[in-house]
């Protein structure tokens, strides 16, 4: 298949609540990948560096950030922000560098560091920004928002808050062998549901933190990795990064309101739904084809929406599929065997390539501790603010 | 918030609407009409429907960062996210002071109010939020509806 590109290597900065400056976790992570993939620093021909908008000047321009920090080479750069989906997006940048012929072999950066407590936006009085507007009319604090889709799923589907708690049971279970974890304890129904309420009906350990932390990628041609990789690579077969349809009908963060149907009726699909098809129809494959996801759990009852979305089973069924197990290390399908952003924290920019670091290693059998067996085709998915979805698929 | 809401009797949201589609718009929408198969340029200001009902529902019980100006102590409170039967749309809310999470049903219907959002020595800020009417399972479905401007 034409469209496709290798991964040659991938890295990590260990997540955690470091307190230093960003781009020391992504120089880490790069190198890391660049030994990964036996590939020298000299060599890379395009960077690709995913933002951070907490860290300054160097935080709005990470491709040359990581390039200056790694050592002026000449390379070419990039920089992207796309929320929460700003890592996958530089995937995507670097693979159409490559897939245009611009450049053979690139290297993808996202690092993060992070300030406690909840998100906040941007300093300063901007009464023009509804990321803004959203904190000073309304308290809307992100946990509030992913509380909405939690009653929601409560509401119509009939969840309950020991499924919700179930999910980071089996995630805080999966993360404890993952060496680039923050989390790494694991917790019962009991502990889930006694800790504070943060926003009805979720928890404080439902919710997750915010992280220091860095992921990369070395990505190539195919023709590259012939000449210079592993004889069968890990290979990118999609990345989805599309926007919603009007009108989008799901409130989303940071927003008011919803686009209103008054005159046009809302597409068949929503725009999480779409996010996967997007990936699916790319790579040729179906939900049937996947043999491990690695889905965006800010909350735990958003991995349950996701189950849905990536059409791992339908509308409701999805606390049906993690009571069963299906989900869990040795189920069906495992979902998040990293542990997830339950066990890691987010990290913005480093989270989406962090999800495509462990579906490679998932890939390579590499996972220790937390191995699914004989995993050949992965899926990432996660949605950033501002109408970001991403979505990666990979293959072996 | 000039041009977010009235504090007349009784109050609504501001939105706008195109004049070409009749796309309705909040927070308003000033000159470039959303709907990808429209140019409209002209958008009208329009009050929203008063009246709607629960989609969802939370409070928040951690302190926000500014820019929320919380009282000291702070003060938990519930979020509404509301459908607007007419103009399609969901528009979210905090439910009046009082108003604990746990008293809340999806379908319930609610009203717009305007209440303070926070005080300094010179001012009273006021913003929207939501009033839950009586319980939906003691109200019929189809009931009147506030008449649309």
């Amino acid at each position: 298949m034409t469209g496709e590109v290798a991964v040659l290597g991938v890295g990590m900065h260990p997540w955690g609540k470091w307190g230093r400056n960003f781009v020391e976790y992504g120089v880490v992570a790069a190198e890391a990948a660049l030994d990964d993939a036996g590939v020298g620093w000299r060599d890379i021909q395009y960077v690709a560096g995913a933002d951070t908008i907490r860290n300054g000047y160097p935080g709005f321009i990470a491709g040359s950030t990581f390039a200056q920090a790694l050592g002026w080479s000449g390379t070419r750069v990039g920089s992207c922000y796309a929320a929460c989906a700003s890592g996958a997006h530089a995937v995507n940048m670097a693979r159409a560098q490559i897939l245009a012929g611009f450049c053979d072999v690139a290297l993808v950066v996202g690092a993060d560091t992070t300030p406690k407590g909840f998100f906040a936006p941007v300093g300063g009085e901007r009464r023009d920004d509804p990321d803004w507007l959203r904190f000073h009319l309304l308290g809307a604090t992100n946990p509030t928002y992913f509380a909405l889709y939690a009653r929601r799923r409560m509401e119509v589907y009939g969840a309950t808050p020991a499924d919700f708690a179930r999910v980071k049971v089996k995630n805080s279970r999966h993360g404890l062998a993952n060496p680039n974890a923050r989390y790494r304890k694991e917790v019962t129904v009991d502990e889930v549901l006694a800790s504070p309420i943060v926003a009805d009906p979720l928890h404080l350990l439902e919710i997750c933190a915010t992280s220091d932390g860095a992921a990369a990628m070395v990505l190539s041609s195919m023709e590259y990795a012939r000449r210079h990789g592993p004889s069968q690579p890990v290979r990118v077969a999609a990345v989805s990064t599309v926007t919603p349809t009007f009108p989008n009908a799901v409130i989303e963060m940071p927003n008011f309101a919803t686009d209103s149907g008054a005159v046009t009726a809302p597409a068949e699909r929503t725009f999480r739904d779409s996010i996967a098809a997007a990936a699916y129809e790319e790579a040729g494959i179906g939900p049937e084809d996947l043999d491990v996801a690695e889905v965006y759990d800010l909350s735990t009852a958003l991995e349950l929406d996701w189950y849905e979305n990536i059409g791992l089973c339908k509308e409701g069924e999805a606390e049906r599929l993690l009571n069963d197990g299906d989900t869990t290390l040795g189920g069906r399908i495992p979902v998040n065997p990293s542990g997830g952003l339950a066990c890691f924290g987010e990290a913005i920019p480093a989270q989406a390539i962090a999800q495509v670091c462990e579906l490679t290693w998932q890939l390579r059998g590499e996972a220790t501790g937390r191995q699914v067996d004989g995993a050949g085709v992965g899926l990432s998915i996660n949605q950033g603010l501002f109408g970001h979805g991403s979505s990666v698929i990979v293959k072996r | 918030m000039a041009g977010w809401f009235t504090t007349g009797q009784p109050p609504a949201l501001l939105g706008t609407r195109c004049a070409s589609c009749g796309t309705y718009f909040f927070p308003r929408e000033e000159s470039l009409c959303r709907n990808p198969d429209c140019r409209g340029r002209q958008l009208d200001e329009v009050e929203l429907s008063r009246r709607g009902r629960i989609w969802s529902y939370t409070d928040n019980r951690y302190q926000p960062p500014p820019p929320y100006v919380s009282a000291d102590p702070f003060v938990p409170y519930g979020i509404a996210a509301v459908e607007l039967a007419d103009e399609r749309m969901v528009v979210l809310g905090q439910l009046e002071p009082g108003v604990d999470a746990a008293d809340v049903r999806v379908g319930q219907e609610v009203e717009l109010v305007v209440a303070p959002l926070y005080e300094d020595d010179d001012h009273e800020y006021l913003v929207w939020k939501w009033k839950v009417l009586a319980s939906a399972a003691s109200r019929p479905s189809g009931e009147e509806r506030e008449a649309q401007p």
